[in-house]
């Protein structure tokens, strides 16, 4: 018998802050002092929280450590493996909780969150299908086994569950499109290419739980009368998909998957299907026909893939986490616990990624219905550095931002959607005063130009004329009429583009003109980025106010262009400086601030 | 199945289910101009200029590949819809090259059809323009791929009709391009040469080399006819300017090819006005050819068999035909063979 279980996250992102290492020093450790038997050491999917990893948190006892390194490993054993004393130092400290936090409700990162899809994620093995049944796992299928199909998708239908991939469509209705269609052969595939820069809840999901997007998917095959399913997941995922693997072959080892499910009479087998990578390969249609081997472009709906799907037959295709919350739904009792939680129009809840400025980075999981506010501030600590909070980017390259006043704002597909935004598949990028509206839709805008797959000339030929020209704005070489030219081909884009690619992407350019109009004008007419980030459109100087003549700045500048002597105010020369920020990340005064380039002409007049 | 009714520009009209709008437009006599469309693949949907506005839809809708549905109502130059097409137009032409004046397919160019009726004469956007070299290392045609405004005609014809998938997309975003795989010469791909691509193409980007120079599209006279290469019976158009043939197209209509042709028939008139050619029969007279009139050489032939047969039996004599000839001359010969008394006749059944 085990006397303590320590779950070392084995994510992705908690193995790129060196979780192997710690793993590894936990395997010596536990071997020099002959715990083994007692202690049992398991590498789990993502607890979400990425910004303090490596985590581990050790059962029954329920204490969370994070920040770890190899080095802290013999205390931790010594002390609270053998001592049964806890590690003070190694427990999450922060600006906003007043003593060392121990488990996951004191400390606030998971004080508003709601795991639903997670629910598996750092507590169980992914690599063990006892685990997952443990925990109530493949229930949901046995008893979908004995539903009809009608039954099935009528549970989904009243679940409200709507898809999570991008577009929120109502999934049950999706299912039952499927299970209408007339065809000898169905499919049930899964999306798993996730995309969007900056979200990573579907590796996460697959990481760390595996069996319950497997789950999900048998459902689905169950639902609409299909043997055989696909999971397109992107090759750069590698231990997304080893654990797949490994949960099909335990799955059919267990009669979950295969021949005659559970006696059922019910066949189905799995595929994996590595991606290449492409964007727009998460597109339906595009993400089919890679499948097939074809070049990932999308086609024209309808017909669409309930249709007239994988090699023309009717395919279901869902996104991870639509699958990972399908055997919630279909437990017993599972549909009443879902409908409970979420708005009107958007059931359940959604895990979004945290990104850019903010201070807790990482995965999330909140009801719908919960404000962006409390999504930022209460889970994510706020803005890093105590910075002022400007915008959030929500969808990503589909999406669009939303400004501080909008911060109350119900986190749902409508509201989203309304505020010139898009749920998308949950990624959050966050951003402060230092970060400029008109490249931050530059950026977003090169993307979607690189990514799109060149078919159809609204989105091929206009996204390259609109970054075109947000170069310009960016480089100060912004002209009077520019937004309306933008605003002109965004429309058209938004208005005949063949794919959701093209006809969401001019979101990032329209809502920042809509809401930091300004920045663009001042960029245009002034030639002046506020933000500090459009190089020919400022200057550095410093505040003689502020300066206590530390040198810092002038010791970090690569091309000294900061004189002054100890002890007194620094200058910086704008013809040598570069604008590479260095200074101003160094300076603890905060003194080095932004300006207006002074130009010959203001110089003569 | 019942009929679908719907509305076009006011319009009633009734339709088979699965129609697309373009179809049942074109059925009222309304022209919604495509580049990509084909009525031999699978809708495409790549160019997005016949692009329509439907009544409660959110977007515009691609009228080649969107099926008709019942009480639709459909604007098909309705203001919106004119601008997302003029927008279009001026996207493409600041990526193109605006050399019509020497282009060969200056006047059955759908691009500068379109620009004519919606009045674009050059696009205001400034930027990247395409700069890619010609492939023209080829006898039959040349690829001009800063021409090609990517409609993907040619990549679906040379995949889904001809088999032999030369081309397809390659690269994507503003660097896309249509092309055979690792930028190889079109030459060294798996490309039979059967013209398919260039017939479709909607542009400029793909030009059969023997007529560049030799006559504009209105100059020249199209001669249907059929193929005189093999017996398959490909009817298709020669294309004849001032009694000389300058190059050929094939008869979409025609019942045995419906368009295809092979590379021959596409591509193979250089020898009607050929130096090379025979067109008076010669008889050799101590050693050399000499110039003869069709009675002198009928004359002559009909004396040597007249004699062979004499001297050593009809099965002395042999008939070879060719596959140039058609059916009905091929079976005249045999009859002729055979009425001199031998049975000894074949046919080159190549080319
Ligand atoms: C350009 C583009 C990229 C997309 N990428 C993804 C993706 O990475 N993952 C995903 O699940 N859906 C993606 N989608 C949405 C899919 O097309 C599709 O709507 C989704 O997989 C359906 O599943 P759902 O109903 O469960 O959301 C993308 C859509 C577009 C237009
Ligand atoms: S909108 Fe863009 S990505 Fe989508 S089909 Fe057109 S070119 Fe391709
Ligand atoms: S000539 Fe025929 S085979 Fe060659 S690329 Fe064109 S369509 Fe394909
Ligand atoms: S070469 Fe012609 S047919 Fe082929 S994609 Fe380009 S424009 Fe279309
Ligand atoms: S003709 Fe319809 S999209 Fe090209």
């Amino acid at each position: 018998m085990y006397e303590k279980h320590l779950m070392i996250c084995g994510a992705t992102g908690c193995l790129s802050s060196g979780s192997a290492k710690v793993h590894q020093a936990l395997v010596e450790e536990l071997a020099k002092h002959k715990l083994e038997k007692k202690c049992r050491l398991v590498m789990t999917g993502c607890p979400g929280f990425c910004e303090v990893g490596p985590i581990i948190v050790i059962y029954p006892d329920e204490v969370f450590y994070c920040r770890l390194k190899p080095q802290d490993i013999p205390e931790l054993v010594e002390k609270h493996l053998l001592g049964g004393e806890i590690v003070e130092r190694l427990l999450y400290k922060g600006p906003d909780v007043d003593a060392p936090a121990r488990f996951y409700d004191t400390i606030p990162f998971y004080r508003k969150q709601k795991f639903n899809v997670l629910r598996n994620s750092g507590i169980i093995d992914p690599e063990n299908i006892d685990e997952y049944i443990m925990r109530g796992g493949y229930r949901a299928l046995s008893r979908a086994l004995k539903m009809e199909p009608m039954e099935i998708i009528d549970e989904v239908k009243r679940s409200g569950l709507r898809g999570r991939g991008g577009a929120g469509f109502p999934t049950g209705l999706k299912w039952e499109f499927t299970y209408k269609a007339v065809g000898d052969k169905k499919y049930v595939v899964c999306n798993a290419d996730e995309g969007d820069p900056g979200a990573f809840m579907d590796r996460s999901i697959l990481e760390g739980d595996p069996h319950a997007v497997l789950e999900g998917m048998l459902i689905a095959a169950r639902a609409i009368g299909s043997d055989e399913g696909y999971i397109y997941c992107r090759a750069e995922y590698p231990l997304a998909i080893k654990r797949l693997k490994t949960a099909i072959a335990q799955a059919e080892e267990y009669g979950f998957v295969g021949e005659n499910i559970l006696g059922y009479g019910f066949n189905f087998k799995f595929n994996i299907k590595e991606g290449a990578g492409a964007f727009v390969c998460g597109e339906e249609t595009a993400l089919l026909a890679s499948i097939e081997g074809k070049r990932g472009m999308p086609r024209p709906r309808p017909p669409f893939p309930a249709t007239s799907g994988l090699w023309g037959k009717p395919t279901v295709i869902n996104n991870v986490e639509t699958y990972a919350n399908i055997p919630l739904i279909l437990r017993e009792g599972g549909l009443e616990e879902f409908v409970k939680i979420g708005t009107e129009g958007s059931k359940g809840t959604k895990v979004f990624a945290l990104a850019g400025k903010i201070r807790n980075t990482g995965l999330c999981e909140v009801p719908m219905g919960i404000t962006l506010r409390e999504i930022i501030f209460d889970i994510g600590g706020g803005i890093k550095g105590g910075r002022e909070f400007k915008a959030v980017q929500a969808g990503g390259p589909s999406g669009g931002c939303i400004p501080a006043e909008k911060l109350d704002l119900p986190v749902d597909y409508d509201s989203l959607t309304q505020a010139g935004a898009i749920m998308g598949s949950g990624g959050l990028v966050v951003m402060d005063d230092r970060t400029c509206m008109v490249d931050l839709a530059r950026y977003f805008l090169s993307f979607t130009q690189k990514e799109s797959c060149g078919k159809c000339i609204p989105c091929r030929e206009g996204t390259k004329r609109m970054l075109e020209i947000l170069e310009r704005i960016t480089e100060g070489l912004g002209k009077p009429d520019d937004l309306d030219r933008l605003q002109e081909l965004a429309s058209t884009i938004k208005d005949s583009a063949l794919c959701g690619l093209g006809q969401t992407c001019p979101n990032p350019v329209l809502s920042t003109i809509r809401y930091f109009r300004h920045e663009y004008e001042e960029h245009i007419n002034e030639k002046f980025c506020r933000s500090g980030v459009c190089k020919s459109l400022f200057d550095y100087f410093i505040d003689p106010e502020l300066c206590n003549g530390c040198t810092r700045c002038a010791r970090i500048c690569p091309v000294g262009a900061i004189s002054g002597e100890r002890k007194e105010t620094h200058v910086i020369d704008p013809e040598i400086c570069t604008r590479c920020g260095s200074c101003v990340e160094r300076c603890r005064q905060e003194a080095i601030k932004v300006t207006r380039v002074r130009r010959e002409a203001d110089v003569n007049h | 199945m019942s009929t679908i009714k719907l509305t076009i520009d006011g319009r009633q009209v009734e339709v088979e289910p699965g129609t697309t709008i373009l179809e049942a437009a074109r059925k009222l006599g309304i022209d919604i101009p495509t580049f990509c469309h084909d009525p031999e693949l699978a809708p495409n949907g790549a160019c997005r200029i016949c692009v329509v506005e439907v009544e409660k839809a959110r977007a515009l809708v691609a009228s080649c590949s969107a099926p008709v549905a019942p009480d639709m109502v459909v604007y098909t130059e309705s203001e919106r819809v004119v601008q997302a097409r003029k927008a279009i137009l001026r996207l493409i032409l600041a990526n193109h090259p605006l050399d019509c004046i020497t282009c060969e397919k200056t006047g059955e160019c759908k691009l500068q059809d379109y620009c004519y009726r919606y009045g674009i004469s050059e696009s205001d956007f400034e930027g990247e323009v395409k700069d890619l070299p010609l492939d023209d290392t080829n006898p039959f045609y040349i690829r001009d791929m800063n021409k090609c405004i990517l409609c993907g005609r040619c990549v679906g014809r040379c995949q889904e009709i001809n088999g032999a998938g030369a081309i397809d997309f390659i690269n994507r975003g503003f660097n896309t391009v249509v092309g055979p795989a690792y930028g190889d010469p079109i030459e060294k791909s798996s490309c039979v040469f059967c013209g398919m691509c260039v017939d479709v193409c909607p542009v400029g980007a793909l030009v059969p080399k023997a007529g560049i120079g030799k006559g504009r599209p209105w100059e020249v006279k199209k001669v249907k006819t059929i193929c005189p290469y093999c017996g398959t019976g490909c009817s298709l158009y020669l294309h004849v300017k001032d009694g000389c043939i300058i190059g050929a197209s094939p008869d979409f209509d025609g019942p045995a090819n419906r368009g295809h042709l092979c590379s021959k028939g596409r591509f193979g008139w250089d020898f009607v006005h050929s130096e090379d050619r025979l067109t008076k029969p010669l008889i050799k007279k101590d050693g050399v050819f000499v110039e003869a009139s069709w009675d002198e050489a009928l004359d002559l032939v009909a004396e040597k068999v007249r004699d062979l047969i004499k001297r050593y039996g009809p099965d002395s004599l042999m008939g070879l035909s060719s596959a140039k000839a058609t059916n009905e001359e091929n079976y005249l010969f045999q009859k002729l063979m055979r009425s001199l008394g031998t049975n000894n006749v074949d046919h080159c059944a190549r080319l």
